[in-house]
């Protein structure tokens, strides 16, 4: 019965034609509405929302780096056309509202989407907003992490009802360590920013670095002193000043940068004293998904996201893209748009997606976590992806990235 | 002094009857030409350039029509099958992907990947007949036996949608694994299979004489020291008597070869890199494999199911097809 709504839209192209081709789509249109009308599978709406936490920051270091205005919400769009065409044929329909808050106003944000009777969730913000977000949506709604890359919230700090779509900041570590030891590169230099989020990703590449048989041999701090950043007078002091900084550094095979503030990353591969490979937040640097991407069908998506949005996406897109389409290919296959079973269904063994990385993605059933490949990109092209060959672990090679579940804490998932 | 035996036996046969050379043309996605091998000496006859990111190729009942899906030229270019020359195009849709021809030899039946249709070109008028709405990333295309369906398989979907040729219109969707990309009936048109990339398996579906399917068993595949990720089931084939089904395993650089009966794999043929389609040539001796990441075709001798040579062809090899002896009816399903 579903199926049969689908009619024929014999579309001739010359001028005659055109009207005859109008009236059958109405007709067909009229079809889709009979059918759902009378059929068995009454129409079923899947509403959810991406909320998107706005937060002040300086202009990126690259200009290339500009957020766009839409970003995650592009990628809902795209998602709600895709899970639509799906659920034209199941008699489901999908719409996701889309908001962008200040921090200040992201619990009323919030307030107001579960007020209309949301409670499928795609939030993009820091990781305090984000749990206190996931705990004022409360146990009987499902939120996905589309941002946050903090270990914590996959540790001690899980909830239950919030699953992460974004990979963690140890799963970017270890896919770059990984790499790094494939490539015999041993001896890693390790220079990181002085915020507290540059300090946590030098602690995952610190533990990466142990994980993997790695030698850091040698670490320094880059403080942010609210410099100059890109003015011309900026770049001068970096060509004079970033090497000398440097030059002390023992014998190394490749610097690993953590900067999260994009502070100073961008500048290391042609300022150093020595010069090496840089890996981690310049030159080589893992990512959930990048607008070069040809492989494993996401020519398919990238033209698809360009034609709807007339730019490139960005992460927070396909991330958003990613949380959606797991809601909908959840209800494809359950028939239900309740967070309860989606969310029992997505953590079940039944529970894979396609998402142009080549393997079928699911979840850790233990932290909420999305198992994933992550790309490592040079700006041009994907240079290579993690797992890794010859990594491997008893449950997926993807597995051998990020926290593992004897070293978790989290407990909301028993 | 013609010392191997295969090779005499070849010789004398092709003597006998010259017809059984035939031309395997092999699109080259990234070359952006098709490759023509013979079938009898194995030789590259030719390389010949077709428009820009050739994917699906298909030949006419009659041998004398290549038809290949130019994707990023968003038409179908049609090329003579002695001279090369392209002798006309045919509108196609945006992004034309993969396509099955009917076997009186029109329409052509044409999977739009960007936008979401499955378009039905008339081969001789040269127009567009209708344009159905399908799931997302519509790829892989058959035709049933009695030209009664049309099968779509959409990849994002990951439905296979049975669209009937005398309407147009979607009669049965039936939900598969992730990543559906090829659909293959077998010769009496009773079952139909459908592989899964991304899922790792094949979905095999019962059909009625009145063709609604019902599924009612996947394949699975397994090879020790094989990542299981890596076992992704792309082209499929079925001998005429469906005693064997041949499913091309990707990155896997494997060919199973499975039971048609029992449906278990017997055994997995090692072939070349990235392996996507599949077409036997005409009498069934032989099973071509398009090989996108080491740029050759290997050729299985289906009897003693062994992959028996490979061939150099251009950059990232797509689809196959085996041009039909003279007085051949096509295998409609050798579309690319």
């Amino acid at each position: 019965m579903a199926g049969e709504g689908r009619a024929l839209v014999p579309c001739r192209r010359g001028a005659p034609e055109r009207e005859d081709c109008l009236a059958q789509i109405t007709r067909a249109a009229i079809a889709v509405l009979v059918c759902l009308w009378v059929g068995p599978a009454a129409a079923q709406e899947v509403r959810a929302a991406v909320l998107r936490v706005d937060y002040p920051t300086l202009a990126p270091i690259s200009r290339f780096d500009a957020v766009p205005e839409d970003l995650a919400f592009a990628g809902a769009a795209l998602a709600d056309e895709d899970n639509g065409t799906t659920g034209a044929f199941l008699g489901q329909t999908y719409e996701t509202r889309t908001v962008a808050v200040p921090p200040g106003e992201a619990d009323a944000a919030l307030d107001r989407l579960i007020a209309e009777g949301i409670d499928l969730f795609v939030v993009l913000a820091e990781r305090d907003d984000l749990l206190r977000l996931a705990e004022r949506a409360g146990e009987a709604a499902l939120v996905f992490n589309a941002r946050a890359p903090d270990v914590d919230l996959r540790d001690g700090a899980c909830r239950g009802n919030l699953l992460h779509v974004a990979p963690s900041t140890a799963m970017l570590a270890d896919a770059v360590v990984q790499f790094a030891a494939w490539k015999q590169w041993r001896r890693l230099y390790l220079v990181h920013g002085s915020n507290p989020p540059d300090r946590a990703l030098a602690d995952a590449y610190r533990r990466a670095a142990a994980k993997f048989g790695l030698e850091i041999v040698g670490e320094r701090e880059f403080e942010d002193t609210g410099g100059s950043r890109r003015t011309d007078s900026g770049t001068t002091q970096v060509q004079r000043q970033l090497p000398v900084d440097l030059q002390d550094a023992p014998e190394h095979d490749v610097v690993l940068a953590a900067d999260a503030s994009d502070v100073f990353a961008p500048y290391l591969p042609f300022h150093q004293w020595t010069p090496r490979a840089v890996m981690g937040s310049a030159g080589l640097r893992p990512v959930a998904f990048n607008p070069a991407l040809e492989a494993w069908g996401a020519t398919q998506f990238q033209r698809r996201f360009e034609a709807l949005t007339s730019r490139y996406v960005r992460e927070g897109d396909y991330l958003t893209w990613l949380a959606l389409r797991v809601v909908g290919e959840a209800v494809t296959r359950t028939g239900s748009a309740d967070p309860g079973a989606l969310r029992e269904y997505m953590l079940s063994d039944a529970f894979e997606i396609a998402a142009f990385k080549g393997q079928p993605l699911t979840f850790r059933d233990w932290n909420g976590q999305m198992r994933q490949s992550i790309l490592l990109y040079d700006g041009r092209i994907t240079v290579s992806t993690s797992p890794q060959e010859g990594f491997l672990h008893q449950v997926s090679p993807l597995d051998t990235m990020g926290l593992d579940r004897p070293e978790s804490d989290c407990t909301a998932f028993q | 002094m013609i010392r191997h035996p295969l090779l005499a036996a070849a010789l004398t046969i092709a003597a006998a009857s010259p017809a059984l050379a035939n031309k395997i043309f092999v699109s080259n996605e990234k070359g952006n030409t098709i490759s023509v091998i013979d079938s009898d000496t194995w030789e590259v006859l030719a390389e010949f350039p077709a428009g820009n990111r050739p994917r699906g190729i298909t030949i006419s009942p009659d041998g004398t029509r290549v038809y290949v899906c130019a994707s990023d030229d968003d038409l179908v270019r049609v090329f003579d099958a002695e001279t090369y020359e392209e002798v006309g195009t045919l509108p196609s849709g945006p992004d034309p992907e993969l396509f099955v021809l009917a076997e009186s030899g029109n329409p052509l039946y044409i999977a739009n990947e960007d936008d979401n249709l499955v378009t039905v070109t008339d081969t001789e008028a040269e127009r567009i007949l209708a344009e159905v709405p399908v799931g997302v990333e519509p790829e892989g295309m058959a035709i049933s036996p009695d030209g009664a369906f049309v099968v779509n398989t959409s990849e994002t979907t990951n439905m296979a949608h049975f669209i009937s040729t005398e309407d147009y219109e979607i009669k049965h969707n039936v939900l598969v694994d992730q990543r559906p990309r090829y659909a293959q009936y077998t010769e009496d048109g009773s079952r139909l299979y459908v592989s899964s990339e991304i899922g790792g398996t094949v979905s095999v579906m019962d059909i009625a004489p009145d063709g609604t399917p019902e599924l009612v068993d996947k394949i699975t595949f397994e090879v020790p020291g094989v990542q299981p990720e890596w076992l992704q089931p792309v082209g499929v084939k079925v001998t005429r008597d469906g005693s064997r089904v041949f499913v091309a395993l990707g990155p896997a650089n494997r060919v199973a070869v499975i039971d048609g009966e029992t449906l278990e794999v017997i055994d997995y043929i090692i072939v070349g890199q990235r392996v996507w389609q599949l077409a036997f040539t005409p009498e069934q001796d032989y099973l071509i494999t398009t090989n996108g990441n080491s740029n050759d075709v290997t050729v299985i001798d289906v009897a003693a199911e062994k992959a028996i040579r490979s061939i150099e062809v251009g950059q990232q090899p797509w689809g196959v097809v085996v041009q039909p002896d003279p007085s051949d009816q096509p295998d409609s399903a050798e579309a690319g």
